[in-house]
């Protein structure tokens, strides 16, 4: 229903104000740094205590191209992407055609200058006087551009509601408190803010007005929130190659390490090395983690591919690493800024013979921090390298959360014999299936006792890790890595799991795609009752066949083409694989709670 | 009752070990494989200089090359990696416990080809350990395809005819940063031992080129990579000694003009006996043009072709005390308080 409609069914013919429940997007050209204007509106909605979210849907090019900056608001805390009823035009390039995509209703605030922009009776323009308001401000020439965005700014605060103290706090935390930074673009605030009072006449309906649901919250991107989680879990030895949309993930690692990891004399208790390309990347981290470092690596879809040969040597050998992946869509270059989740059939049996690897599925900032300590405890737990398998939209967009909570456990280091226990055992094989859960015990190199040491080899090994082609010796090996996969399903992250007492139908997602299901559950709450399941890691535990089994139909959700994690789901479960069923998509954009709502009605009118 | 035989006594080191403790598992190569004489060397080392043995690590990559580090040092650990990719193992490894001696091994298409990247990279980041190159000119275990040092013209029965001019990989070594580059024949037993000794108390990465006759596939006399040809030609830029850190004070002041001697990173010397050359290792210049002019007259130069201690190690340049595999939880996990003051900025 779009705004017109809802004040025709409301029965109204004067607008009556909708508060706290729309949506907005700033469309402007990549490189002119409007990034901080949004992010200032963002956080100025924040400090009102409205549920807020924002997401960033940006071309890969560094100046020039067009860029969009959707920020939702909604008293119910809904933070799914939906179509925008306000427009901020500021890109001649886009401006046709983003004001054709309003809603009748919907709001324009275009910048003065823009030339022949198409008029549509059902719209509200607002025009912005740019030039005018930057006129006489005090800032470097090549600063002009990042100030005019400010002019929107003081705009949309006018039209809102939004008190000029809250944004300039909201200001002062992007700048970093730097006052003259913050003093100048507030200036051009303060002036749009009063040009709009003075000229404009308020003709929409939408406002907004102070809430408490964001007390206490904390807004961050997922990438950073990885990335702090990872120092909290210890991680001592990164290293990755640039790639986007991992990059954020690295530099916050970077940002965070220097200040919470130095020791007692001041030394830092890690390393970040930048590699030559993915694989030696991946080198790196393997050889880190053989010598029992905690050891990382971030990095999206072709940056997998490269360290393929990596991961199934480290499946095979048993040595703990972390991969995060920061999916985009692909394949190749693909939508390199576009979001997807088109890796999961890669990233779970990634390389060749027969490999298995955990992944975890973070679908919050709050997930990223603790999958971020967590999986580093489960690569030494399991002793195999794991994934994370975050997306471009959860990494490199701002969310809100709630404060992390502090790791719950003691760090898990897994089953490394010292010195002493090598003596007291007097010996170990290094691939023996000594406690029967499939993962055998390692010593670290400079272990000092002349029994520790064994080849790492990925050619065919024994239990006592020496080279061997015989066939028992394969076979054996083989079946206890089928064993360690089997404990590694009661060792990750359970599901979350909503069960709805009337349901007939399940709905199981990951990641990020859980918040356009979550709105859309609600919508179709008496229409169409669902049960949810939303999966937080790969191998699959019993609980996901018991919600398997007690639903007639259960739809997989997911943000690529082929519906990849439905088919993993069924070939885990195959005596339940009929009922198991795709509603997939991709185009780069995060799910709509609508597109969801339409594609479950459809697929359930055919059931 | 007769009298036992006498046992003789077993020689123990310093560190109370005999030569075979530091043996490898038995060679798979093939007979005569200069692989296998490098790798008597390697135990021969590690017994005169009294290397512990678990703080030595060994690597490889993929190739008959790197196979050899299952032949020697069987009590210390040993990671056999991916083709061409010992390189970044070896980092991740000595980043984690930089406090490790690494002795890696690879061979001429495992460094010269698959492994070019990496190989440079290493050099350039000065990883703190000693990279072996077991160089015959062609893959064995594929049988006898030419690798990229092969010389340009070569005819080998079942490679046929080699068109491309050949990678030298002390250039590449010297070109990338690496501080210690030398050259050798595997023929040449002492002085590939006086060059591994030597190149374990250098401060980064240390190069050793050792020219190692394939006898299966190129051993043909005319070869430059054959045992005969290396015997005939090589020609030593110096005689090389190596004097440990602890005896130091032992040695006999040296005549100028006959010896250079240097001193590397750990307080070890090593002498270099002028053999006529005149040649100065430390000089860069005059290394890279020494190698491409016995490049184009096709001589076989060997010996510490450039030396400059002067780079920090990657280890050094991070800043590492404590090896980070040695950290303790409380040191890797930061308290409660300070995430909590952390997200502070975050409200």
């Amino acid at each position: 229903m779009n705004v017109l409609e809802r004040q025709q069914e409301a029965g109204l013919a004067t607008p009556t104000p909708i508060i706290n429940d729309f949506s907005l997007v700033v469309a402007t050209a990549n490189g002119t740094g409007s990034q901080t204007a949004n992010l200032t509106l963002l956080r100025s909605f924040f400090k009102l205590g409205i549920p807020v979210h924002g997401k960033n849907i940006f071309p890969s090019n560094i100046q020039g191209l067009p860029t969009w900056y959707h920020i939702r608001v909604s008293h119910e805390g809904y933070i799914a992407r939906k179509p925008s009823e306000i427009l901020v035009a500021f890109n001649p390039a886009t401006a046709h055609e983003d004001l054709q995509e309003l809603p009748s209703g919907g709001v324009c605030i275009y910048n003065a200058d823009l030339k022949n922009l198409p008029k549509r009776n059902d719209i509200t323009y607002y025009p912005v006087p740019v030039n005018e308001l930057i006129a006489g401000i005090d800032v470097p020439v090549k600063r002009k551009p990042y100030i005019a965005n400010m002019t929107y700014v003081g705009v949309v605060a006018w039209m809102l509601g939004v008190p000029l103290e809250v944004v300039e706090e909201a200001l002062g935390a992007q700048f970093d408190y730097r006052q003259k930074l913050v003093e100048s673009n507030m200036q051009v605030v303060r002036r749009a803010h009063a040009w709009a009072t003075e000229n404009l006449h308020k003709q929409d309906p939408f406002r907004l007005e102070p809430m408490n649901k964001t007390e206490g919250l904390i807004i961050m991107t997922g990438n950073e929130a990885g990335a702090l989680g990872a120092v909290f879990g210890g991680v001592s030895v990164a290293a990755w190659y640039p790639i986007t949309p991992s990059t954020s993930f690295m530099d916050a690692l970077r940002e965070f390490l220097p200040k919470l990891r130095k020791d007692q004399n001041g030394n830092p208790t890690y390393t970040v090395i930048q590699a030559e390309d993915e694989l030696a990347a991946a080198g790196i981290i393997m050889g880190a983690g053989w010598a029992g470092a905690r050891a990382l690596t971030a990095t999206s879809g072709p940056g997998i591919s490269l360290m393929a040969e990596f991961v199934s040597y480290g499946y095979f050998t048993e040595i703990p690493a972390v991969i995060w992946d920061i999916q985009r869509v692909g394949p190749s270059t693909g939508l390199p800024t576009r979001t997807s989740q088109g890796d999961v059939a890669f990233a779970y049996t990634l390389g060749h013979g027969d490999t298995k690897h955990p992944i975890l599925f973070p679908s919050s900032i709050e997930e990223c921090f603790e999958f971020g300590w967590k999986s580093l405890d489960l690569a030494e737990q399991l002793q195999t390298p794991v994934f994370v398998l975050s997306d471009l939209d959860l990494g490199m967009n701002n969310w809100m959360g709630r404060p992390f909570e502090y790791p719950n456990q003691p760090m898990q280091r897994g089953k490394v014999l010292s010195a002493e226990q090598l003596e007291a055992l007097g010996g170990f094989a290094r691939y023996k299936d000594v406690d029967g859960d499939g993962i055998p015990y390692r010593t670290l190199p400079g272990t000092p006792h002349p029994l520790a040491a064994y080849f790492t080899r990925g050619s065919g090994h024994n239990e006592q890790a020496q080279y061997s082609e015989r066939a028992d010796d394969w076979e054996r090996n083989m079946a206890r890595l089928a064993r360690k996969f089997e404990t590694a399903r009661n060792l990750v992250p359970a599901p979350a799991i909503d069960h709805h007492p009337a349901a007939r139908v399940g709905l199981i997602a990951y990641g990020t795609t859980r918040y356009a299901i979550e709105e859309a559950r609600d919508r179709l709450a008496s229409q169409l009752p669902t049960s949810f399941l939303r999966l937080r890691a790969l191998p699959i535990n019993q609980q996901v066949r018991d919600f398997v089994a007690a639903h007639e139909r259960v739809y997989v959700i997911e943000l690529n083409r082929d519906g990849q994690m439905c088919s993993i789901l069924q070939t885990e479960m195959p005596d339940y694989a009929a009922r198991i069923r795709s509603i997939a998509h991709l185009d780069g954009l995060p799910l709509t709670a609508r597109w969801v709502q339409e594609r479950l009605l459809q697929a359930e009118a055919n059931a | 009752m007769e009298n036992p035989s006498p046992v003789p006594p077993i020689k123990l080191n310093a560190v109370g070990l005999s030569k075979k403790d530091y043996d490898g598992t038995p060679s798979t190569l093939c007979k005569g494989c200069g692989h296998n004489s490098i790798a008597s060397q390697v135990v021969q080392v590690g017994f005169e200089l009294n290397l512990r043995p678990h703080e030595i690590i060994k690597l490889s990559g993929i190739g008959c090359s790197s196979k050899s580090p299952a032949y020697f040092l069987g009590m210390s650990h040993g990671f056999n990696a991916l083709h061409g990719r010992m390189p970044s193992v070896a980092t991740g490894a000595l980043l984690a416990n930089h406090t490790l001696k690494a002795i890696g091994v690879s061979g001429d298409g495992d460094t010269g080809s698959i492994g070019m990247g990496q190989f440079k990279h290493l050099m350039r980041r000065n990883v703190r350990m000693v990279y072996v190159v077991e160089n015959n000119g062609v893959y064995g275990l594929t049988k006898g395809q030419f690798s990229a040092t092969a010389e340009e013209g070569l005819e080998l029965k079942y490679a046929g005819h080699n068109e491309f001019p050949p990678v030298d990989l002390c250039m590449e070594a010297i070109i990338a940063g690496c501080g210690f580059v030398a050259r050798s024949f595997a023929g040449d037993a002492k002085q590939v031992r006086e060059l591994l000794k030597a190149a374990l108390s250098h401060r980064g990465t240390a190069l050793l080129d050792i020219i190692s006759p394939c006898v299966a596939f190129n051993n043909e006399d005319d070869s430059p990579k054959s045992y005969s040809y290396g015997t005939k030609h090589e020609q030593p830029l110096h005689e090389l000694g190596f004097i440990p850190h602890a005896e130091e004070i032992s040695i006999e002041p040296l005549e100028p003009g006959e010896f250079r001697t240097v001193r590397l990173h750990d307080g070890s010397l090593i002498s270099l006996r002028n053999l006529g050359h005149d040649y100065d290792p430390t000089n860069k210049l005059a290394a890279l043009e020494r190698l491409q002019r016995a490049q184009e007259t096709g001589e076989f130069i060997t010996g510490l072709i450039y030396y400059n201690p002067d780079r920090p190690s990657l280890a050094e340049l991070e800043g590492l005390s404590t090896p980070l595999a040695q950290l303790p939880p409380e040191q890797l996990r930061p308290s409660q308080a300070a995430l909590e003051q952390l997200l502070q900025a975050y409200r």
